[in-house]
């Protein structure tokens, strides 16, 4: 074992016992709160996929503005500072079936892949995030996606403020 | 340096994918579902980077596609939690299986 792979079992295991409490624990405020350690936890990992641009992205734009916008809604839509009632719905055995199933689905398809324990390749020389960014304003690499992105972030904007807007006249 | 085989980080990836889409299926709270669809989204994201990491790093296709999903993961909460806050306004309720004015 080396350090790597300790720190990577370790943020997996945060990773995924996290996930487990968003899904399961009974308060929507408790829920939103595991998903930022979630969230950080990821971001660990995309540090150690030497992608720091992702790293701090994920943490500006998940932890920064996305959980923070769901711990809104969370206070937003309460009656009471409890949630009351059961967390899962009547099916939840089917869904519990149905997500065991796709995970062993999964694990089947990767397992059966050539590349399947590939180790990484060693990294360019150079600043991989200039890379990143000049590919990103640059018309025959990616210029259209990004703009396309925010044209639909703007849209998404204005059809959020639109619609959470009640003070409107039917 | 980096000893961590590919597959690691996918069966964590397929993991996560797994919880949030038992979330999805499961949770009554309509956030919740939004809660599982991130886990799900961030999933995705993880399967791109490392492939980008693992396959070719020299190239920046891995990166830019997880910024897109970045963008429109903050385009579909914005949209989402409105939604369900129009919800509650509307009908007082955020739990799914209540929002049933469309069932068939």
């Amino acid at each position: 074992m080396t350090t790597m792979q300790v720190l990577f079992l370790i943020f997996a295991a945060i990773i995924l016992g996290s996930a487990f409490m968003v899904v399961t624990t009974k308060k929507m405020i408790h829920a939103a709160f595991w998903l930022i350690v979630v969230l950080f936890a990821i971001a660990a990992l995309y540090a150690m996929l030497n992608a720091g641009f992702m790293a701090m992205v994920q943490i500006v734009v998940y932890v920064g503005a996305i959980a923070i916008l769901f711990i809104f809604a969370v206070m937003l839509t309460r009656k009471e500072l409890l949630d009351r009632g059961p967390a899962l719905n009547a099916n939840k055995s089917i869904a519990a079936l149905l997500s065991l199933l796709s995970f062993g689905g999964l694990y089947m398809l990767l397992r059966n892949w050539s590349g399947f324990s590939n180790m990484a390749p060693a990294l360019p020389e150079g600043d991989m995030v200039a890379k990143l960014g000049e590919a990103l304003v640059t018309p025959d690499a990616y210029l259209l996606p990004f703009e396309i992105a925010s044209v639909l972030l703007l849209a998404a904007l204005i059809g959020a403020v639109y619609v959470a807007n009640e003070a409107r006249s039917e | 340096m980096n000893s961590i085989p590919i597959s690691w980080y996918l069966i964590l990836s397929a993991g996560l994918f797994s919880i949030g889409l038992f979330g999805v299926l499961a949770r009554k709270n309509a956030v919740a579902i939004l809660l599982g669809i991130e886990l799900m989204l961030n999933a995705v994201n993880i399967n791109l980077v490392t492939f980008w990491r693992y396959n070719n790093p020299a190239e920046v296709t891995g990166q830019v596609f997880a910024i897109i999903v970045f963008a429109v993961a903050a385009a579909e909460v914005a949209v989402g939690l409105a939604l369900i806050i129009s919800i509650y306004r509307n009908r007082n309720t955020v739990m799914a299986e209540d929002i049933d004015l469309m069932k068939w």
